[in-house]
């Protein structure tokens, strides 16, 4: 195997371990003999589960409650990297605490971080990451140049496929941090859910997105009520998110979820780069837009040029007289 | 209150973008803009100042080539003055290389807070703020959707995969802000011509210490190897809507046995 060990960000979502960790360690074991997880909280309660997924070992590193990880966690690998006995490869997904761990991990060893990475190949004994850049139009590839390890990529979710691997739980380390300074001094004071039922937006086989071509907020009902006639799970895209009319979870695209639907619905959304590439891997898009030149429609299997107030209401009909 | 704001100055990411042939990195010969992603941070830099009731926003940007303009429309809307850290050997810096002259020129204004925006439209790296904060010693909190100052406390509704968090850190502190948290005001003609002779503080690398083998493509640990056009979509069906366009929706999804 082209590296002696390799550890993978494993981050709970909710009580279970986040799809994207699944979806890394995943890969992990194609790459290295003696694949790791790290976390923190809860993650040693996984020992089962990263286990069947290829972790020998889950290093939590003790200490942290209510507060961001992030300066903890990484500076607990730095103490282990620094100690002779850290991974040459750290892989973490893109997350909003992923994110953090690279940016501090990567600063605190001087080392570079390869970030939105797509698609990781190793070639001879150096992993090459893929990019879907300009919209997805362009893949561009990279790689390190630099002889310092570890190598630490951040990898987008569904860059992989989850697959169990079968393997027997993992051993429980604990790592301790550093001197972290007034660094960690961020504290969750209160944590907020924000309801929302039917499938989870990145999990869901039927995706129904709304764009600014809605018009305005009262219309996003007409996405809420075709998703959920179709058993599917709304989303939308950053201009309307940003306009404040749904909240950030429902944003599909760079800054928000990367989806893979068997059916992805764009509604009355232009396409522009930052959606395209949250959702051009779906296995089949139709699009719903008035302008004919929208670049969604390069993208779309069925494009349909038309006033979504119009096909919409006629949609949700027809699906309810089927019901 | 002092506050920096960290103001990215790419290409227009409506016009068409190209790599250089040679390093096959983004092409930013030409006018740059402000990035739009940066409009946010300013407006709540702003706000924040306002509310503190003085004190002022510095911009810090990094460009190799010189470029004002982008800046010119932040100090517009209302910024006091801006550091810009231009030299040609900055040219393919990568995250911690950016972060690294950003990080010292920060240090200059010695600000209560600094903040950025999630990531670039051009580059969306998103690791040099937490980066910046590192260098600098600081907390940092990511992703803020709301923010408030209380007795030289930040406050701030940070988005998470579920909802959100409330957080509190002292400062200072590093924050980055998401687009919408705040309506970016328009500059006004008058913020304009004032703009047009506020201080610009233009600095090469060793002004802030820095060897030119930690920047630009000599610093970056990381290299493009190759651009290709990804794999096509096969074409699709484009159809006007004559009013049953609808119908040609339900036979797709009964096709794929979904309904």
């Amino acid at each position: 195997m082209a590296f002696s060990k390799v550890w993978v960000l494993s981050e709970m979502q909710g009580n279970q371990v986040a799809s994207v960790s699944l979806e890394i360690l995943s890969f992990a074991r194609s790459i290295s003999e003696q694949v790791e997880a790290f976390g923190w909280g809860e993650i040693g309660s996984q020992a089962e589960k990263l286990g069947d997924f290829g972790a020998k070992v889950i290093n939590v590193v003790e200490g942290i409650q209510n507060e961001l990880p992030a300066v903890k966690v990484a500076s607990a690998v730095k103490e282990v990297v620094q100690s002779g006995s850290g991974p040459d490869v750290i892989l973490i997904g893109t997350s909003y605490d992923g994110r953090d761990i690279a940016g501090r991990l990567s600063a605190m060893l001087d080392v570079p971080v390869i970030t939105n990475v797509t698609g990781l190949s190793l070639e001879g004994e150096e992993l090459i990451a893929s990019h879907s850049i300009f919209g997805g139009a362009i893949v561009a590839k990279s790689k390190f140049e630099t002889s310092k390890t570890p190598k630490i990529f951040v990898i987008r979710a569904k860059t992989f496929a989850q697959e169990p691997a079968g393997g027997a739980p993992a051993e429980v380390k604990t790592l301790s941090y550093g001197d972290v300074g007034k660094k960690s001094d961020a504290k969750i004071i209160a944590s907020h859910a924000e309801e929302r039922s039917g499938p989870k937006l990145d999990e869901a086989d039927i995706v129904v997105s709304g764009g600014r071509g809605l018009g305005e907020k009262e219309n996003y009902a007409m996405i809420e009520q075709l998703a959920k006639l179709l058993k599917g799970a709304p989303g939308a895209s950053r201009a309307i998110v940003d306009a404040g009319w749904v909240p950030y979870a429902y944003q599909v695209g760079q800054t928000g979820k990367t989806v893979k639907p068997t059916v992805y619905i764009a509604c009355g959304i232009s396409g522009a780069t930052q959606h395209l590439v949250g959702m051009k891997n779906s296995k089949n898009i139709i699009a719903i837009n008035k302008d004919k030149d929208a670049p969604i429609f390069s993208v779309a299997d069925l494009g349909i040029v038309g006033d979504v107030h119009k096909v919409l209401p006629k949609l949700i009909e027809a699906l309810q007289s089927r019901a | 209150m002092n506050i920096v704001v960290c103001v990215k100055q790419i290409p227009d990411p409506n016009a068409p973008q190209e790599l250089e042939e040679d390093t096959l990195t983004l092409k930013r010969e030409g006018k740059l803009i402000m990035d739009d992603s940066d409009s946010y941070g300013v407006e709540m830099g702003l706000l924040l100042a306002e509310a503190a009731g003085g004190g002022e926003v510095t911009l810090v940007s990094m460009a190799p080539n010189g470029e004002t303009s982008g800046l010119r429309t932040a100090l517009a809307m209302g910024a006091a003055k801006a550091i810009l850290v231009s030299d040609p050997r900055l040219k393919g810096s990568d995250a911690l290389g950016t972060a690294k002259v950003l990080a010292n020129a920060i240090k200059r204004v010695n600000p209560d807070l600094v903040i950025a925006a999630t990531e670039s439209t051009d580059g969306y790296t998103g690791t040099t703020p937490v980066q910046i904060a590192e260098l600098l010693g600081l907390p940092s909190v990511t992703f803020a959707k709301k923010v408030a100052i209380e007795n030289n406390v930040l406050k701030v509704d940070r988005q998470t995969e579920a909802g959100y968090d409330e957080i509190e850190c002292p400062l200072p502190a590093v924050i980055t802000v998401t687009a919408g948290v705040v309506e970016p005001r328009f500059p006004s003609f008058k913020g304009i011509m004032a703009a047009k002779s506020k201080p610009i503080e233009e600095l090469k690398l060793e002004d802030l210490g820095i060897s030119e083998s930690e920047v630009g493509f000599a610093g970056a640990g990381q290299k493009v190897l190759e651009a290709t056009p990804a794999e096509a979509r096969s074409a699709g069906e484009i159809v006007e809507d004559d009013g049953t366009a609808h119908e040609r929706i339900i036979a797709f999804l009964e096709n794929l046995k979904l309904i």
